[in-house]
Formats: C-alpha cells, structure tokens, sequence
C-alpha cells in the first residue's frame, strides 16, 4: 500500500493553505515577509505528522498517567495539557486537535519573519502575533461574540468543544469556548469544562437529555463504554442556569489553576462568560444577543 | 456480502481506524458497510450502458469486470474525486481515452469555489418581493432579488461577499444554502419586505406556506384578451376569477373589440379600468388564488335595464382552469348552476392546457481560479484560451456547462441534471463542486498539459486514485449526454 500524503489546496480569495489528511483537516494563514516559507515548513510539517502520531496513538487513548512516555511532540503537548485534572476521566486525546495545531504553527514560524499566522484545526486554533499586531476572533458558535487578542497578552489558542461536533461529550452544552496560552491548553480545558455541564442528579429534566454509550457510537472511542450526549431537548431557564452553574464552577477551577483567560459555556441560547477578569476587554458581545450572564 | 461483526482496518490514512460494522472511521470519510470499506462520497463515474432504473453497480477494483465497453460510454466525474491542485501537483485523475478516433484527455478536479452562487428562476406571477429586496435563510442575507423575466421572478444568491465578507454566521449560512440547493434539497427563503418561499430545483415554489401549481397564462384580464375570440357565440358572459385582476369579457376591451353585448353584470370588487377588477376576494387557496369556494359570492344583482334577462348563459372561470362552473340567470334573473356543455369545457382545457407548471429553477454559476488550472497544465492561460476558443470542453459533474463569453472561465449548469450530492463544502466557507475539463490529447499537450501524469479509464477503474479506492457506476442523468 502506497503511503497517503495530505492533500494541498489553496482556497481563494486569500490563499490560505488548506491541508487534508484523514481527520485532519487544517486552515492556516501566514502574513508578513517570509509567509511563502512558512506555508513550505506547514507543508513539510504535515506530511509525515499523522503517520508518526499514531504509532503512539494506542497510549494516547488511556486514561492520563503523571509519567510521561511519549515521544512525538504532538503527543507529549497532549500529555502536558491534559495534566493536572486531578481523579476525573481524561486522556490524551482530548487535546489531539490543539496539540497538532500548536505543532504545525511552531514548524510554521521556526526562523521565519512574520506579522501574524494561525493554524486552525476544525475550530481549535494556535496563533501567532508579532509585537504590536491584534487579531480579532468572531465566534459563530457564541453568537458572533468577537475575542479581541494582542500581542501584549499572553494568549495564542483557543478551542471549543461541545456535545454536537464530531467528538463526544460527556455533558450537554452546545459549545464551550476557551482561550489560553496555546490552543492544546484550550483543547482540554474546553473539553473537560464542557463535560461538567450537566443536569443536576435526579433533575426532572433530566429525561429531556439522551445518552448513549461511546463505544455504540465509535468503537475505537477512549471514553469506552461512559454516556455521551446525543440529544438535548427543550429545557426551561431554570434547569439551563443549573447547568451553567455546575460548568462555571469547573470552569472557575481550571482558570484558577491553569494558563487560562477564561471560557464562554452555551446551553441552547444562554451564554455564561467566566473568567476574563484582568483583560474585560477581550470580549465584546453583540448588542442584540440573547441571555448574557458574566460571572461575578 | 454477508454482515460481518468483525471490524475491518481503513489503510486509506496513517490513523488506520479499525471500524466496526456501521460506523465510520475518524475522518468520517471512510466506513464500513457489510464488512466493506467505502468511501463515503465515492467517485462518479457516467455509464451510459446502465439504463435509467438499473440499480447502481458499485465496483472495487478488484471486482470491476474487466468490461468497459467503449470509452466513450464511459465518464469519470470529479465527484468524490478530491483536490489536489498546488501548483507543484497535478489534478487527481488525469484521464486518457479514445473517441471517435481522437485521443481525448479529461482532466478531473473537485474545485473549490469561493466566488460562486446560484441563480434561481421562480415560475410565479406572485409578488415574492421588489427587485433589490434582500433574500434571507435562518435571518441571515445570502443573495437578493435581481430583474425579473417574463413569467419568472429571478434571484441571484451568493457571490463572494455573502460567502466571505460578511459575519461568519452570514458566511456559513450563505454556504450551507448554496449546497442544499444546488444538491437539490429543498430551501426556506424570505424576502423582505416581501413573501416567503421554499425553493427546490424542479420543483414548484411554496409561497408564504403555499404550493404554486401552475404558472397562471395571465391575471383576468390577459386571459380574457387571450381567448375572448374563441367564446364569441358560445356563451353570454365570462368571468375569469383571479386574485389579482378579475376579468368580465363583456365590460373589457376585448369583449367591445368584437362587439360583445352589454350582460348587466355587476361585479362585487373594486373596478380598475373596463372589465377589471381588483379585490374580489380575499386571497387564499380557492378560485384563482383568492378564498373563494363559491364564485357566485362575487357577482351582484343582474340589471335588466342593462341587458340581463332569463336564460343568459355565463361562464365563471379561474385564471389557471383550475375551477370552472356554468350558470343561467332564471326568471328571476339569479344565476343557476347547469352541467356545462361540452364545447365551452374544451375552453376551459384549454386555459389548463396553456398554463406551465410553476417551476423552480437552479443554475450553479461558478469561475474556475487560478490554482485550479495550475493542476491541469503548467501554463494556466492557455487553458483559459482553450476554453474560451471551445478546444476544450467543460462540464460540471458530467453535464455540460455554459461557458460565459469574455475573461477567465466561468461557468453556469442546470443543476437538476447533474447527479445527486455533486456539491460539497470546506469551512472557509466555500463551495467544493466538480469540474472536469475535455480536450483533445494532441491540443492537451501543446497547452503545458502534464503529459506523464495521464492515466487509461481502464487503469483507474482498476487501481483506483490516490484518494479514491472505490467508484460507483451511474447512467447519465441527461439523455443526450455526448461525453
């Protein structure tokens, strides 16, 4: 069998560089003297990433331990951002999309100068700002809330998770937003935050929720046989707050401890904004956005 | 192939998945189903020796059976066929065939269009908005309502702005809308200030919740100027009931053209000018689009005075024959209901029989960039001439494309005739549709064509590209596909 390359193809207007291969698939952008070489070190980057990942991949599927036996980069960011989740559930995996997109964005910029360049990997994003450049972030999912970023402030990544996508989540909201220090960080966070959202116990609505177990769904999945989220029904505010409550306090704890400006919890058309408390102007929301309510 | 519990291994990636039985792999482009890897989104290929009806023969490579007939029965499509087109690259499949003594390349791509839309003919007379309304899906604006044509309501959807340059929301959906309808599937569209409509390809148009069923001829008037002449001597009065203009042949125009007698009609609605009325009724899904069950509602008292007397005959039609019903005024002069004679139902068919279907119709228009033609040939400008100069064919999966006059390539196709989910997307967002170019091998090469890199039909049905595997057989959708 021939070995698979990932496919090239550069999308108009812009000629941002798109990269195909198996799941991933990567939108990268690249200003500044030396972008041409930049997309060429993405390319190279890409081209024997998953084939090396994956011989590491039945490891990366366990459940997370404090020693550290990696050996690709990708793989040893995965560890690294998924640490520190104390007894919950987590493995590596749940920073796979972040973790390669940091990667790509590090071979990108290696020895090249550039104003701005980001890698998008299906929504989980790691960027790169020269001093002095911003960047601004709208978010569809957020009711196109726009994340302003500067160079001054110490984030470059931002993912979202959510029980919809293409990934599983053990908890019930549409999508949950982080930014961080880099998008591997994001990844995890906004997965393990996301999964806290949730019903409390013995909730009356609690039968407006289905469930099924991963592996029914995918059974090559890490979360093995644990229920994930298929369906969400309608849900009265009340119950919406509850969960939101049991996300913001997660999200509190992850801020709290991690390098992490703060992350945006949706559960149908109400939206929670934690954290963010040093840099209130990040975020700006729509003016005619539905329920917005800022942590105190 | 019997079902198989046992997960198979997906080598078309690194990742190599091993998927069980009705699941797909991480990519969610690969699954297995009974006990088979496919791809989800196989490559078409036209074969015009399957008739219309036969079940689709997928084919492996290892299975095909080595028949393929002549080549030029066959067509590989870029459906499913995947991009690759950087510049260092060529396209997916580069194909070599031969017709009618000629060597014939057809080089396959799925192209990726950010600058493209569709543009939608209504068959209505109905209003849906004022020219220059924006058009909306889900509240976001994907297109507006340009000119219209005779009988037809026309909007134009996409373009690079609504795709790109507004909010990504504006972005997405703009995308999401130009895929369903160009895959066919039935769209939710309001206009402001304006109605609301659903549109599918081939289908007839649903305004503000309502199926439209026939293009009208006309409004009242126009159907009575249409076939006033053919009612001389056949009846004393008609009647055609429409929403918007209701006509009387012995009042309108028309009717005094050939001397109609006065009847002593009197119409319940606002008259317009002679024989025309507005408002008759409320609109809605009776007689002639208005809310009428009984036509009688409409009519006031008879004047003798102004020629009506007992045994006038009249005839009370709806714009799209659809409704009908033949009355005579009695001593008292109160029209009753008769069985209608026969030659006055013939007029009736025939107001039917000259009103068209009303119709949606979906025409693709997309340019073919620069980086596409890159992975075609080395110097892209000369497949640009070709084209132009009509060298070189293009189709958009398998069906022929209309090439506009002028600059670059740009292309408009019916998409009713190309085959089922031809179009996908990427998340920038753009439209991700198949193109194919067709030209002969020895005008191939002069134009920098990447001669080496030309494969037999024969060679691929067996080995497959290096992104598809697996193809599925399809007769072309339209008959007189010359491929």
């Amino acid at each position: 069998m021939a070995a698979s390359h990932p496919q090239v193809a550069w999308l108009p207007p812009d000629q941002r560089l798109h990269l195909s291969h198996g799941p991933t698939d990567l939108i990268i952008k690249a200003e500044g003297k030396d972008s041409h070489h930049a997309y060429q070190q993405a390319i190279t980057a890409m081209d024997t990433l998953l084939e090396d990942l994956v011989k590491e991949l039945p490891d990366l599927r366990l459940k997370i331990s404090a020693e550290m036996p990696f050996h690709h980069p990708v793989a040893q960011r995965m560890h690294r951002a998924c640490l520190g989740y104390g007894t919950r559930f987590i493995t590596p995996m749940a920073a796979v999309a972040g973790a390669i997109a940091d990667y790509v964005l590090d071979a990108m910029i290696a020895g090249n100068d550039l104003t701005k360049a980001s890698v998008n990997n299906g929504g989980d994003i790691a960027f790169c700002l020269a001093e002095g450049q911003k960047a601004t972030a709208v978010l569809a999912d957020m009711n196109d809330a726009r994340i302003h970023l500067h160079s001054g402030h110490p984030w470059r990544g931002m993912a979202t998770s959510g029980h919809g996508g293409r990934s599983f989540s053990l908890g019930i909201a549409d999508a949950v937003l982080v930014i961080a220090d880099q998008a591997s960080t994001a990844d995890a966070a906004a997965t393990m935050i996301a999964s806290a959202v949730h019903l409390p116990n013995h909730h009356p609505e609690a039968d407006r929720i289905q469930t099924a177990p991963a592996f029914s769904l995918d059974s090559e999945s890490d979360l093995g046989n644990r229920e994930v989220t298929t369906h969400v029904g309608e849900l009265s505010l009340s119950a919406i707050t509850q969960a939101l409550d049991l996300g913001e306090i997660a999200a509190q704890a992850v801020i709290s401890d991690k390098p992490i400006a703060g992350a945006l919890i949706r559960v149908k058309d109400h939206i929670r904004i934690v954290g963010f408390d040093h840099h209130s102007d990040i975020i700006m929301l729509k003016e005619e956005s539905k329920l917005w309510s800022i942590s105190q | 192939m019997k079902k198989n519990d046992e997960k198979i291994r997906c080598d078309a990636c690194p990742v190599m998945c091993y998927i069980a039985e009705g699941q797909s792999g991480a990519c969610d482009r690969y699954a297995n189903h009974d006990g088979q890897i496919i791809r989800l989104d196989p490559l078409m290929i036209l074969d015009r020796r399957i008739k219309a009806g036969d079940a689709i023969k997928p084919f492996l490579g290892a299975d095909w059976d080595g028949s393929i007939g002549h080549d030029h029965e066959v067509f590989v499509t870029a459906i499913g066929s995947g991009t690759t087109y950087p510049d260092y690259k060529p396209a997916p499949f580069i194909v070599g065939r031969h017709m009618d003594d000629a060597d014939f390349v057809t080089v396959v791509s799925e192209a990726i269009f950010s600058y493209c839309g569709v543009k939608i003919k209504i068959d209505t007379d109905r209003h849906l908005g004022h020219e220059g309304a924006i058009v909306r899906a889900n509240g976001e604006a994907v297109g507006l309502v340009i000119t219209s044509e005779y009988g037809s309501q026309m909007l134009s959807l996409g373009g690079v702005d609504h795709l790109t340059g507004g909010s990504k929301a504006e972005g997405r959906t703009t995308c999401d809308t130009l895929m369903k309808l160009c895959n066919k599937e039935a769209v939710e569209l309001s206009i402001d200030d304006g109605s609301s409509v659903v549109v599918q390809a081939g289908q007839p148009p649903i305004v503000d919740g309502k199926k439209e069923y026939r293009m009208r001829v006309g409004c009242g008037s126009a159907t009575i100027g249409m076939f006033a002449s053919q009612w001389v001597g056949l009846i004393d009065e008609v009647v055609v009931v429409d929403d918007h203009i209701t006509g009387v042949v012995s009042e309108h125009q028309a009717g005094k053209v050939l001397d109609w007698p006065d009847t002593g009609i009197t119409i319940k609605g606002r008259r317009s000018t002679p024989g025309r009325y507005f408002q008759v009724a409320k609109p809605g899904l009776g007689w002639g689009g208005t809310d009428l069950e009984d036509p009688l509602k409409i009519l006031g008292d008879w004047r003798p005075a102004k020629g009506a007397k007992p045994g006038l005959t009249i005839l009370m039609v709806s714009t799209t024959g659809e409704h009908s019903a033949y009355f005579v005024l009695d001593e008292d002069l109160t029209p009753q209901p008769q069985e209608m004679p026969a030659a006055l139902k013939a007029s009736v068919d025939l107001i039917a029989e000259n009103c068209e279907p009303a119709l949606c119709t979906v025409m693709f228009m997309g340019g073919a960039g620069g980086s596409l033609r890159s992975g075609v040939t080395k110097n892209p400008i000369k497949l640009t001439e070709s084209v132009q100069s009509r060298h070189t064919r293009v189709t958009c999966g398998g069906v022929d494309a209309y090439v506009w006059p002028g600059g670059g390539i740009t292309v408009m196709v019916d998409v009713l005739k190309m085959p089922d989910q031809s179009f996908g997307y990427v998340p920038t967002p753009a439209l991700v549709a198949p193109l194919e170019f067709t030209v002969r091998k020895e005008d191939y090469i002069a134009l920098g064509g990447h001669e080496t890199a030309i494969r037999s039909i024969k060679d691929i049905l067996t080995t497959g590209g290096e992104y598809s595997k697996k193809s599925i057989a399809k007769p072309p959708a339209n008959s007189d596909h010359n491929a």
